[in-house]
């Protein structure tokens, strides 16, 4: 068998983007090598699932009290059993929070090489090549992977999610759980949602959104300041918010959120695909960027390079 | 010895006459001790290495009137004592990072309490126990990671060189000169800093000065850090210059930087490194008219004293020298100048502390200066240290004097009067 | 209870990363690296562990240029005991390769929890945190923000995206890749850093599992393409912010 395996990633009741995206992705590398598309679906109670999961030719399900939430442990285990069962050549997982516990687990386990941070792959001469982005979305590695199997670890949003969202009844197949499902070293306790209260960055139409350049805390009430005279709110990249100087739910990007606003300031942003994931859809997106080798400025419509402490002052006064 | 702390309260009720009263008002009629202050703090931090000279204030409080900082907020070494005496830890109270080093309170203090030596012992202490405003915190780890406080790369340090049209000859290359210009950071990274460093490579090749830079050899003198309280980085820093001066062989070192001069004269020494080390001022008021000055420019100017080129180095008149010798140009003073110089806010450490300042003061001291120069009449503020071009351009724009006055480095002024 | 911090340095991305004539990986010769700000969050958070529960906090690096200031520096924040992890590693290092050579490192060492940086950005083949985890054969959780240890358990906040959290509890000893530490990693005044090269030593262990595999076989390296993103606003800041507040206009937003 050379299938593509999808891991059909879902929190809350729901599949993410990053299933779609990757099961349309996986659809054309079925295609290209003429081999079926299976997607590994794991939880307890997921037959009410799987019509969303049209776009593959078939599911493979593994169900079990401990895969009711995603558990590193119980998921490593679930997908693995998987694997040995499709014997998948490609086998696609989400560069997310799960999937970062899934895909490096995964190649460890069966010795199967990996590639990751990967924005695009594709079947050339029967090979498999992937491009990662790597350090900080700066320099892009191709590679090919070599082997029978091959775990590609792609990006949220590096493909268009509309591709695999399908509805349809494949093919359903399901796996014993594995008998160490029930002896397991990590366990699932709760969902802890995020604390309501604070502004809803989501819903706002004006982000001003801000990045290391900053530089320290005490900057940011010149950047509330700003967003106030747009009629909008502050945002902010990951380590603004791992420094804790905006709460979490202020985080735009990868474990942050994903936003849409008509208008997205990006001050000191240099941006990483983590970040550029969450904002790239803006409807208009200006960056300024001491850096003029930043990428943000691929993603926005106007760019200055220059110093955001010497721009913000001005710029809030011109708007009075 | 420490007074039972029962004694220093008020009473929360006495009776007099009759009459309840509360509160302190109390106090006046109820018997106190004369000395009802627990000194352990005061001695805490008195007993620091370098900070002893604070135990000696006798609050005679000339030092406030003169303070900077006092001007634009409530500040004061008198009042450092005086909160000291109330137990108040200076390791840990805001006023810790007030102090720019200005040194205009050790002019007039009659019992030599040095805040120039207080404010970096008790701020090394405080930063050896994490007690550091973050964006101070940033400038440290940027300065040790890459040589300079802006987080700029090392590797772009003399990148400036390129946009000079004259020749600036780096050591590595040339290995012996008369003078070794030590560029400093802001010189080399600010944008308006790279102008006047191109300015004085101009003015230099003009004079046929033999000299040379250390480019990317060359870390920052972290003077500003060492009085911030990062003795360590200073340190760690002085011993690799020192390391670096000593594979080439000069006469002299030029400065920049009233800052690095200050490092040069007054630090470096106690680490081993002794060297003849002038201010671009000093040098070039005695060649001045060695210079073709084929420009009239018309200009009434004001000058401003840096503290470290001032206050601490005694150089009051070569800056003047050069204005002075500039076709068409006339010289106002204002009224706080020379000795009694009104610090920029940006020595000590001040720099780098805007926006912790910002919740202390109603304005910035370079603002209240700003306004000080407007005063004066004059079109132009000259300067002739790193730190002020910026601070007082951002301050012309917030207090909106734009258009009325324009601050340049009296090398600029040179240059435009030489008209190269 | 015993903590094992693995420290790497990255390349630092305020340089303008070069690619080298083979066209294959960075041009390292002018290279500069610092700490990986994810292991700098899980030493924090290390630290932070210690002086909630004690214990000791041991910092481990892979032999390398700089190595020994990365590992002075750790002292000086706090770390207990140094150890650089000495072997003939395959180049260039994939995670892969980091993660065998400290698994052979660390077996038969006494710990209870391995911190790491949940991720680098050189990271092409995968996790370091999580193949260790798989190599030493113990637990492993991701993108952890929040650690507590009560009865030799762990318990942790996994982040997942919008903010979501996922709480666990892991057996000890367990590898927990970490996202974010409880509060900013601390500073590590200059003169400690000092003091640590002249006070502290650092052991060598040295790797007996120098493996290369795992990796993709990498074919080029290359920059994205400019030009298809911004237009840029050239001019001093009042020109620039002039240029803004028109185009807002023009869009309707002010």
């Amino acid at each position: 068998m050379s299938d593509v395996l999808v891991f059909a990633e879902h929190l809350q009741g729901n599949f993410t983007d990053s299933t779609f995206e990757l099961l349309g992705k996986g659809r054309e590398l079925a295609a290209a090598t003429g081999d079926h598309l299976v997607a590994a679906l794991l939880g307890n109670g997921v037959d009410d699932m799987v019509h969303q999961l049209g776009a593959a030719d078939k599911v493979v399900a593994v169900e079990h009290d401990q895969l009711a939430e995603f558990n590193p442990e119980a998921h490593t285990l679930a997908l693995k059993a998987v694997v040995q069962a499709v014997n998948p050549a490609i086998i696609l997982i989400p560069y997310t929070s799960m999937g970062m516990d899934l895909a490096s687990a995964l190649s460890a386990d069966l010795d199967i090489p990996l590639a990751s941070y990967v924005a695009d792959v594709r079947v050339e001469d029967g090979k498999l090549v992937t491009v990662s982005q790597m350090y900080g979305g700066k320099v892009n590695v191709e590679s090919e992977i070599a082997g029978n199997q091959k775990i590609v670890s792609v990006l949220a949003g590096a493909f268009p999610a509309d591709a695999g969202k399908k509805e349809g009844s494949p093919a359903v197949e399901k796996l014993d759980p594995p008998a160490e499902l029930s002896n397991l070293r990590v366990s699932f306790k709760q969902l802890i949602e995020p604390e309501g209260g604070d502004v809803d960055i989501t819903q706002q139409d004006v982000l001003v959104s801000i990045g290391r350049g900053i530089q320290s805390e005490e900057n940011i009430p010149m950047v509330e300041e700003l967003a106030q005279k747009l009629g909008g709110a502050v945002s902010a990249s990951r380590p603004i918010i791992d420094n804790k100087w905006l709460p979490k739910s202020r985080q735009v990007g990868k474990s942050g959120l994903k936003v849409k606003p008509k208008l997205y300031l990006a001050l000191g942003i240099s941006g990483a695909p983590e970040h550029i994931e969450g904002m790239k859809d803006a409807e208009l997106i200006i960056a300024i960027n001491s850096d003029p080798n930043a990428p943000i400025f691929e993603y926005a419509h106007y760019g200055v390079v220059g110093d955001l402490f010497d721009i913000v002052p001005v710029l809030k006064e011109k708007l009075g | 010895m420490p007074v039972d702390p029962k004694q220093i309260r008020a009473k929360d009720k006495v009776v007099v006459d009759g009459i309840e009263l509360t509160s302190e008002w109390n106090r006046m009629f109820d018997q106190r001790p004369v000395f009802d202050y627990d000194v352990d703090v005061l001695d805490k931090i008195a007993s620091i290495p370098g900070a002893e000279s604070i135990a000696w204030c006798y609050q005679c409080a000339q030092c406030v009137p003169v303070c900077p900082v006092n001007e634009v907020g409530d500040y004061g070494p008198r009042k450092i004592y005086r909160r000291l005496q109330f137990g108040i830890d200076l390791l840990t109270d805001d006023e810790l990072w007030k102090c720019t080093t200005c040194m205009n309170c050790l002019r007039v203090c009659p019992k030599d309490v040095n805040m120039i030596d207080i404010m970096p012992a008790v701020r090394e202490e405080a930063v050896m126990e994490g007690h550091v405003p973050a964006e101070l915190q940033e400038v440290f780890e940027n300065t040790f990671e890459y040589g300079n406080p802006l987080g700029e790369s090392p590797r772009k340090r003399a990148d400036w060189v390129k946009d000079a049209g004259v020749p600036v000859p780096i050591m590595k290359e040339k290995k012996e000169a008369d003078i070794l210009w030590f560029v400093e950071c802001y010189p080399s990274y600010h944008p308006r800093g790279k102008e006047t460093s191109v300015a004085l490579a101009k003015v230099l090749n003009a004079l046929g000065v033999d000299f040379a830079i250390l480019g990317v050899e060359e870390k920052c003198s972290c003077d500003s850090q060492r009085l911030a309280g990062e003795r360590g980085l200073f340190e760690e820093f002085a011993e690799e210059n020192i390391k670096t001066f000593s594979k080439y062989k000069f006469n002299r070192i030029l400065v920049t930087d009233p800052h690095a001069l200050n490092a040069f004269k007054t630090e470096y020494p106690k680490l081993g490194g002794e060297y003849d080390v002038v201010h671009y001022t000093t040098f070039l008021a005695p060649m001045m008219d060695r210079l073709e000055l084929k420009n009239r420019l018309n200009y009434k100017v004001t000058f401003h004293d840096p503290c470290y080129l001032g206050r601490h180095h005694g150089e009051f008149d070569a800056p003047r020298q050069i204005i002075n010798s500039l076709p068409g140009v006339e010289l106002v003073e204002m009224w706080r100048c020379r000795q009694n110089s009104f610090c920029c806010g940006g020595g000590g450490g001040g720099m780098w502390l805007d926006g912790f300042m910002a919740d202390h003061v109603k304005e910035r001291l370079s603002e209240n200066r700003v306004r000080e120069a407007v005063e004066t009449g004059a079109e132009v503020l000259v300067v002739c240290c790193p730190y002020e071009i910026s601070r007082f351009e951002d301050a012309v724009k917030s207090t909106g004097n734009e258009g009325k006055l324009i601050v340049k480095d009296i090398i600029e002024l040179v240059v435009e009067a030489m008209g190269v | 209870m015993n903590i094992i911090v693995p420290l790497r340095q990255v390349p630092d991305l305020v340089e303008d990363l070069e690619i080298d004539a083979s066209g294959k990986d960075l041009d390292r010769e002018w290279l500069k690296y610092k700490i990986n700000e994810f292991d700098d969050h899980a030493l924090e958070e290390a630290l932070l562990l210690k002086e909630d529960v004690g214990g000791t906090v041991t910092a481990m690096a892979l032999d390398g240029d700089d190595v020994d200031k990365l590992l002075f520096t750790a002292a000086a924040k706090g770390a207990d005991k140094l150890i650089k992890v000495t072997g003939d590693f395959p180049q260039p290092l994939s995670s892969h390769a980091i993660a065998r050579a400290l698994a052979s490192a660390i077996q038969g060492m006494d710990y209870q929890l391995i911190l790491i940086g949940v991720q680098a950005v050189d990271e092409l083949d995968g996790q370091v945190g999580v193949l260790l985890a798989h190599y030493l054969g113990v637990p492993h959780v991701s993108v952890v923000t929040g650690v507590q240890v009560t009865n030799g358990k762990a318990v942790v906040h996994k982040e997942y995206a919008g903010g979501v959290m996922g709480e666990f509890e892991v057996t000890l000893p367990a590898v927990l890749g970490i996202q974010a530490a409880r509060q900013t990693p601390r500073y590590a005044p200059v003169s400690r850093v000092r003091m640590a090269m002249r006070k502290s030593t650092i052991e060598e262990v040295s790797a007996s599992d120098t493996a290369a595999g795992g990796t993709p076989e990498i074919r080029k390296l290359f920059k994205p393409e400019k030009g298809a993103g911004a237009q840029m606003l050239d001019g001093s800041p009042e020109e620039v912010a002039e240029k803004i507040v028109s185009i807002l206009k023009e869009k309707g937003i002010v």
